[in-house]
């Protein structure tokens, strides 16, 4: 267990720092798009909805939570990226 | 199979990441990141597809449906309150993934721990959001500070409480207790930190989603996660430092409640749409300060007719925008993008403040805490320290508000009475299009 677990944090800590280098370099003028389509990408929470589905489809209550989690991630992920497209599309036509 | 097609998704992430540092490349960024996604759901399937009911693909694309209806229809000007709700959501998901893999009393302590930080962090998020939109909206006020301090303070107790002696159903309460404080939370939190909320929000969302991926052994979840984490996160400390506050202040709520003296020494130079056309007609330089109270008019079209206006005229304009102008990061950006103006002629604080002196019009629609010189000047002053933008080092200000109420911080703001400013008393947006209006006559 602790060999994964130290391999998982890893992982994070090597994330947690690409994706601070990068995102330092992103102008104030693309936050709000940044904002919602990192939003978007929190969705992915989804995968794990996916995941544990088929372990809970015999428990009526906890098989109802796993798609109201599935809903609210599917949501965030679809309205995320479609009103981020959006918003960059009003960036995009000025080049 | 499926683990290394995690990792293409995983790329392509931190592709569309890189890809977003320009406006030009954005929207491909955001492909990318949608490939990622796709990529990253169906892998997740891992070809069992007969493995879910209908009940399941249902709902999946019902909630599709939903997202891209809303999406669309929501107007710029929203846009905070819409993130804020995708927060809430995300936050929410994971909240509800972490309670149901708990009810699996199978699991070790370290993702026992994991997975009630991912369930707190979640509804946390949820509650904290769902308030976040409730405020944007307008929708609440006058909250007993102290009294929710205090409340919270307990909520918080209790939720360390039952972590520690983990009682039987203590998942439940702790659940409750993470919407209670949620609400308690953002509810002492005023309009103007907002940017600063909503962008703490989507990092908690993330690092909810990057717990979650701890407890179902996801790679994907976690590098998605952490980046969404680490996004929230730096835009969070972006706005603070842009108020020259620490985030704990800011959450700490209750900011520009405390009464002051708010007396002028003397009146306002009020002016007309008239006057400020003969003055605009006659400059060579104009900045355009935009603030919350464009957003509230719905001014960006006008302030579009009036950029029009004046470079028909050979007049140079250009946009001062203050990293906490409006209420989430970049929101005066958006609004301003969406009547087409160049984002080559928005301007960060950083990058304007040393042109202002040469400038002949500073026009500052709706916005006031962000050009009030006391956060130069006065020590004593709540907003003491904070960058603003130094308009009135500028030949001629004028300021389109509707009153002389103080802003935000609830603190007079000099710079409304000073010799080289004026005021148009006016909606922005009434404002804007009688100055257009009067143009014609010039």
């Amino acid at each position: 267990m602790t060999e994964i677990f130290l391999y998982t944090l890893l992982i994070t800590a090597m994330a947690s720092f690409i994706g601070y280098e990068l995102i330092s370099k992103i102008p104030q003028t693309l936050h709000t798009p940044l904002m919602s389509g990192s939003n978007a990408i929190s969705g992915i929470t989804l995968i794990a909805g996916i995941l544990i589905y088929p372990n809970v489809v015999d428990d009526i209550l906890l098989k109802t939570i796993v798609l109201i989690g599935v809903s609210f991630a599917t949501m965030n992920i679809v309205g995320g990226f479609s009103v981020t497209g959006r918003i960059l599309e009003m960036f995009k036509k000025n080049d | 199979m499926t683990e290394s097609l995690y990792l293409i998704s995983a790329v392509l992430f931190i592709l569309a990441l890189k890809l977003f540092s320009r406006p030009s490349t954005a929207f491909r960024a955001n492909n990318l990141a949608i490939g990622g996604m796709v990529l990253a759901i169906i892998s997740a399937f891992n070809l069992k597809f007969a493995d879910y009911d209908g009940v399941f693909y249902l709902v999946i694309l019902v909630s599709a449906g939903l997202g891209v209806v809303v999406s669309n229809r929501v107007q710029m000007t929203q846009m905070p309150e819409l993130v804020g709700i995708f927060n809430g959501l995300g936050g929410g998901a994971s909240g509800a993934i972490a309670y149901v893999e708990l009810s699996n009393s199978t699991l070790v302590l370290s993702d026992f721990s994991v997975a009630i930080f991912s369930m707190t962090v979640g509804v946390f998020t949820f509650s904290g959001s769902l308030i976040a939109v409730a405020k944007l909206r307008g929708k609440l006020n006058s909250f007993n500070a102290t009294v929710i301090n205090i409340l919270s303070g307990v909520l918080l107790g209790g939720v360390i409480a039952l972590l520690i002696t983990k009682i039987d159903y203590s998942t439940e309460y702790i659940i409750i207790l993470s919407l209670l404080l949620g609400i308690s939370r953002v509810v002492l939190i005023g309009g103007a930190d907002m940017p600063v909320v909503i962008a703490f929000l989507n990092s908690l969302s993330g690092i909810a989603a990057m717990a979650a991926g701890f407890i179902v052994n996801s790679i994907i979840l976690i590098i998605a996660g952490a980046l969404v984490g680490a996004s929230g996160i730096i835009l969070t400390l972006l706005m603070c430092s842009a108020m020259n506050r620490t985030i704990y202040q800011v959450l700490k709520g209750g900011f520009g409640t405390t009464k002051i003296n708010n007396e002028y020494a003397k009146d306002p130079i009020s002016t007309s749409a008239e006057d400020i056309a003969i003055q605009l007609s006659y400059a060579e330089s104009v900045v355009i300060v935009p603030g919350y109270g464009m957003a509230v008019a719905q001014a960006q079209s006008a302030v579009k007719e009036l950029t029009n206006t004046l470079k028909s005229k050979n007049i140079g304009v250009k946009f001062a925008i203050h990293p906490v102008a409006g209420r989430m990061p970049g929101h005066m950006n958006v609004l301003l993008a969406e009547v087409d103006i160049d984002y080559e002629d928005m301007f960060t604080l950083e990058d304007i403040n040393s042109e202002f002196s040469a400038t002949d019009v500073v026009l500052v629609i709706g916005a006031n805490d962000v050009v009030n010189p006391l956060a130069r000047t006065d020590e004593d002053s709540p907003i003491y320290g904070m960058p603003i933008l130094d308009v009135d080092m500028a030949k001629q200000v004028v300021v389109i508000k509707r009153s002389m109420s103080p802003g935000y911080a609830g603190i007079a703001n000099p710079l409304f009475i000073e010799e080289n400013t004026k005021m148009l008393f006016a909606d922005a947006k009434e404002g804007l299009e009688n100055i257009v209006k009067s143009f014609e006559l010039v």
